[in-house]
């Protein structure tokens, strides 16, 4: 294979996983890394670097599209921002101590179990309003647009979802991913917020969460740019696409599909881990 | 009070947008530079070696481009992707000052450190 054959499939593949990514809820990164890993025979430290960087490219990209709705909260996010972030320099310091094949083992569970996360019907609940005093001090509380007009909200169990959002922040810098899956959990199950809410919010701390372990993998020559031009090309490229989709098109019988591509990466990856082989 | 917030992250959401059009304008450059320099087969990434030295700082990164390295250019692209979450974190907390919104500007003033410090290895 000539090297412009070589980034020309890169491409193709990120492009595929960035409208994957989206399409599913995902993100492109959890795809991309199993994809170079498994077929393209790309050393994961190298694969996660490509990723982090794509990661970015799909959040930024799509802000201004996510506060236009008006669903996304500052507040929240940017209070949440310092356990994530805090997390990603662990989860970033811990990629150049822990073991190739161990990082793997992780990856795929988090494949797995994000997978199956994107099964879960997505349905907007009543959001709870049962006073907080730790969330009106902080002032993590908001309103949302809906068709019985503004629909206010008050976040719940707030150290719990900071300590979630730490995990997920070291998740996210330890495999390259935003670990959007995560994220949402934290705010939709733990917070009790709105799941609009959530999933944009999410989006808009993914970039500053993997901006702060950019900085450690650029350090350590994890981002290679020949590898992480195609791929940053492509998921930025794919996900637009999928968003675009996504307004346009019911997607839940393709939505299946992808999620049944995801486990078969994630049981693959998993074996191959398990093997030695990462 | 609230529509200036949403005024606030719309100006927010569309820099963020500018500066990841710019950044893969810039790697999309590099990348044709690249790809019209190299024969060959595919690069073998299956070793882990980490990429050279002056691929790791900004310093390093601006002289490779001086020397016209392709790779040098797709990595400043990168370095101004991985700036646009540091502008909107900025900027949000610009945002709170001037709403005079004292424990946020903070908040934001902590997420900035904790970027920073991650940044500071690049030096």
């Amino acid at each position: 294979m000539t090297t412009v054959e070589f980034s020309g499939l890169i491409f193709l593949s990120s492009l595929a996983a960035g409208l994957l990514g989206a399409l599913t809820g995902l993100g492109g990164g959890v795809v991309i890394v199993p994809v170079l890993t498994l077929l393209f025979h790309v050393d994961i430290r190298y694969a996660i670097g490509a990723s982090l960087v794509s990661v970015i490219a799909t959040s930024s990209g799509a802000a201004a599209a996510y506060v236009r709705e008006g669903y996304s909260n500052v507040r929240i996010g940017m209070f949440l921002e310092i356990a994530t972030t805090l997390g990603a320099v662990l989860g970033a310091w811990l990629t150049t101590r822990v073991p190739t094949n161990a990082i793997g083992f992780i990856f795929a569970l988090v494949l797995l179990y994000s997978a199956l996360a994107s099964w879960r019907k997505k349905e907007s609940r009543t959001a709870e309003l049962r006073p907080n005093k730790l969330a009106e001090r902080l002032r993590l509380c908001g309103s949302f647009p809906s068709a019985e007009g503004k629909q206010p909200y008050i976040a719940q169990r707030v150290p719990t979802g900071f300590g979630l959002m730490f995990g997920a922040g070291t998740l996210s810098g330890l495999l390259g991913i935003g670990s959007g899956a995560v994220k949402v959990v934290a705010m939709d199950q733990a917070m009790g917020l709105p799941f609009k809410v959530s999933t944009t919010t999410s989006n808009f701390m993914i970039g500053v969460t993997a901006a702060a372990s950019a900085g450690i993998y650029l350090s350590r020559g994890y981002i290679a740019p020949e590898l992480a031009m195609p791929v940053m090309l492509g998921v930025l490229a794919g996900s637009l696409i999928g968003a675009k989709i996504l307004v346009h098109a019911r997607v839940n019988t393709l939505r299946l599909l992808f999620a049944l591509v995801i486990v078969a990466l994630g049981v693959e990856m998993l074996l191959n881990s398990i093997a030695g082989r990462l | 009070m609230r529509l200036a917030d949403e005024k606030l992250d719309i100006a927010i959401g569309r820099t963020l947008q500018a500066g990841v059009l710019l950044a893969a304008l810039i790697v999309l450059i590099g990348g044709v530079m690249y790809l019209l320099g190299v024969s060959g087969p595919r690069p073998d990434y299956s070793h882990f070696h980490g990429v050279p030295g002056h691929l790791r700082t900004p310093s390093g990164i601006w002289h490779g481009i001086m020397r016209g390295g392709s790779e040098s250019v797709i990595q400043l692209g990168l370095l101004v992707l991985i700036a646009t979450p540091v502008v909107r974190v900025i900027l949000a907390g610009a945002g709170f000052l001037m709403e005079r919104d004292r424990p946020y500007f903070w908040v934001s003033a902590i997420v900035l450190a904790v970027l920073c410090y991650s940044l500071w290895h690049i030096r």
